[in-house]
């Protein structure tokens, strides 16, 4: 097991890769969330602010 | 078929069906890497050249070609918004910048990780899919520097689509003219030309990961498209029914 | 109203006329036409000083830190192609008038290069000859200096057309254009360095000739699109 992961010396590399692209991908999937969150929010208060006023 | 285009591309309609489709991209294309990450780290068999360092190909070719596409998308998108006066084109664009920028960075990343041990370096300046990467990263910057200056939006659609269509002429000449160069530079063989059939075993995880990798690409190209609609139909009456619209019913 | 053709300009009068008057506004200030030169000096004078004054070292180098300063002062000179014009609304009057954009901004973009590109290629010769650059290379570097400016005035133009009018226009203005001027700064050092070596060059020339041409042809009518988006 041990030895299929250090990839006969190259894990570092390898890994690092396939971690980068995790990362790569999760950050983008966390920020299309966060984004349509706070856009979904900023709307929500402003229309609210605005029929409440009205 | 018409018909079902121009409802597709209505605001709302898309706004209401994009989650739904993302979905439908998401789920197959995280099995497709799940299975194409698992089959290409034990499964497929090692390099005699390059031994497990290869294994790098399975995100390194992927988001390579995902640059790629990601700038056709932006620029044909922008094309179509500048020809039709399509909104949701433009959102399509404007969604497709980021990401594509993401990609292209991961592929520098991991070319450039993957050049460490191949090469003896982090950095091969005379490798032309490098430097023709490197430049597309930089064309992306320009690109989302050039929507960020301009504060009205059908202004920045337009402008930044003109030069998205300039840039696709400029990333093939630049390909060229740098692979052009690099063949004036080059001392050693930069890296063993693919053979010609490449084993299955290490072929099957590849391919599903370049589709697996769309697949997501495209399920985050949606969400960020609707989220992008919303804030520009901001003002609109249907976002505004829509907010105000009781709990269930969004 | 006999003659109605007296009234109907051809369609390289607009083109001409625009070049006129940008070429006698640079002759009245000859300040714009005089910067972009001193600091392509300048350029070639850091190098020395940063990487050392011998002589094999400037005959590699040479080539390339020219044509680096050259594509800079290009860059710098771009800034106020259209900027004026955009202050004092004369760019406005260039859109409605009958004449074909494109051709108002190509004409606008030679006298650009009249005053811009030409002078580099005019002064390049003093500062290759204190790199130590033979004659023949200073010629083939005069030659494709010629066209690759050619192509940097009008890939300029689409790039000063898109950021007129912006606040950080400068700035953006070299983002956008560096990554599209690649390809000259490619071929032109490098056919100059293989000229150096006493190889065959002729194929960068031809490359920078097509690149040209081609810039030359649809170049004018992205920068028209551009203009009529920045101006709307």
């Amino acid at each position: 097991m041990m030895e299929s992961l250090a990839m006969g010396g190259y894990g570092a590399y390898v890994w690092t890769c396939f971690g980068l692209a995790a990362a790569v991908l999760i950050i983008n999937e966390w920020r299309v969330r966060a984004r349509q969150a706070t856009v979904y929010k900023e709307i929500e208060v402003r229309i609210k602010a605005l029929e409440d006023s009205a | 078929m018409w018909k079902w285009f121009h409802q597709l591309a209505s605001p709302p309609h898309f706004y209401r069906i994009a989650p739904t489709f993302s979905l439908v991209l998401l789920l197959p294309g995280l099995a497709l890497i799940a299975y194409g990450v698992y089959a290409g780290l034990f499964l497929a068999p090692m390099d005699y050249q390059q031994g497990d360092a290869f294994r790098i190909i399975y995100i390194h070719v992927p988001s390579a070609y995902l640059s790629l596409m990601a700038y056709m998308i932006m620029a044909v998108a922008g094309g179509i918004g500048l020809i039709w006066r399509m909104k949701l084109a433009h959102a399509v664009a404007a969604s497709a910048a980021p990401l594509g920028a993401w990609f292209t960075f991961l592929a520098l990343a991991t070319g450039s990780i993957w050049g460490r041990p191949m090469w003896g370096t982090w950095w091969e300046w005379a490798d032309p899919r490098m430097m023709s990467e490197l430049i597309l990263l930089f064309f992306y910057f320009g690109y989302m520097a050039l929507r960020g200056a301009i504060d009205d939006t059908a202004k920045a659609d337009k402008a930044s689509a003109v030069l998205a269509l300039v840039g696709v002429i400029n990333v093939i000449i630049v390909h060229y003219s740098v692979t052009w160069w690099s063949s004036l530079h080059q001392g050693q063989t930069i890296m063993a030309k693919e053979g010609p059939a490449m084993d299955p075993g290490m072929l099957y995880p590849l391919l599903a990961n370049i589709f697996g990798f769309t697949l997501l690409f495209g399920s985050l190209i949606l969400r960020r498209t609707r989220t992008e609609v919303l804030f520009r139909e901001r003002r609109t009456r249907w976002v505004k029914e829509m907010i105000l619209a009781p709990e269930g019913q969004r | 109203m006999t003659n109605p053709e007296r009234h109907m300009p051809s369609m390289t009068s607009g083109l001409l006329a625009v070049a006129r008057r940008d070429l006698l506004l640079a002759w009245k200030r000859p300040g714009d036409v005089l910067n972009p030169l001193f600091f392509f000096a300048m350029v070639c004078t850091l190098f020395p000083l940063a990487v050392g004054p011998s002589a094999e070292q400037l005959t590699f180098s040479g080539p390339g830190v020219l044509w680096v300063a050259a594509l800079l002062a290009m860059l710098i000179s771009l800034n106020s192609l259209f900027i004026s014009d955009f202050d004092d609304g004369s760019l406005e009057q260039l859109l409605i008038s009958p004449q074909p954009l494109p051709l108002v901004g190509l004409g606008k973009t030679i006298s650009h290069w009249l005053t811009s590109g030409l002078p580099l290629v005019l002064v390049s010769p003093i500062v290759a000859i204190t790199y130590r650059m033979p004659g023949d290379v200073v010629l083939v570097l005069m030659l494709t200096l010629t066209l690759g400016t050619v192509s940097l005035s009008l890939l300029g133009s689409i790039g000063a057309a898109l950021t007129v009018g912006l606040h950080r226009g400068t700035a953006l203005l070299s983002l956008l254009i560096l990554p599209l001027s690649m390809p000259v700064l490619i071929i032109g050092a490098n056919t100059v360095s293989l000229a150096a070596g006493n190889e065959t060059y002729s194929a960068g020339i031809w490359a920078l000739a097509a690149y040209a041409v081609g810039t030359l042809s649809l170049a004018p009518y992205a920068t028209a699109a551009a203009l009529r988006i920045s101006n709307e």
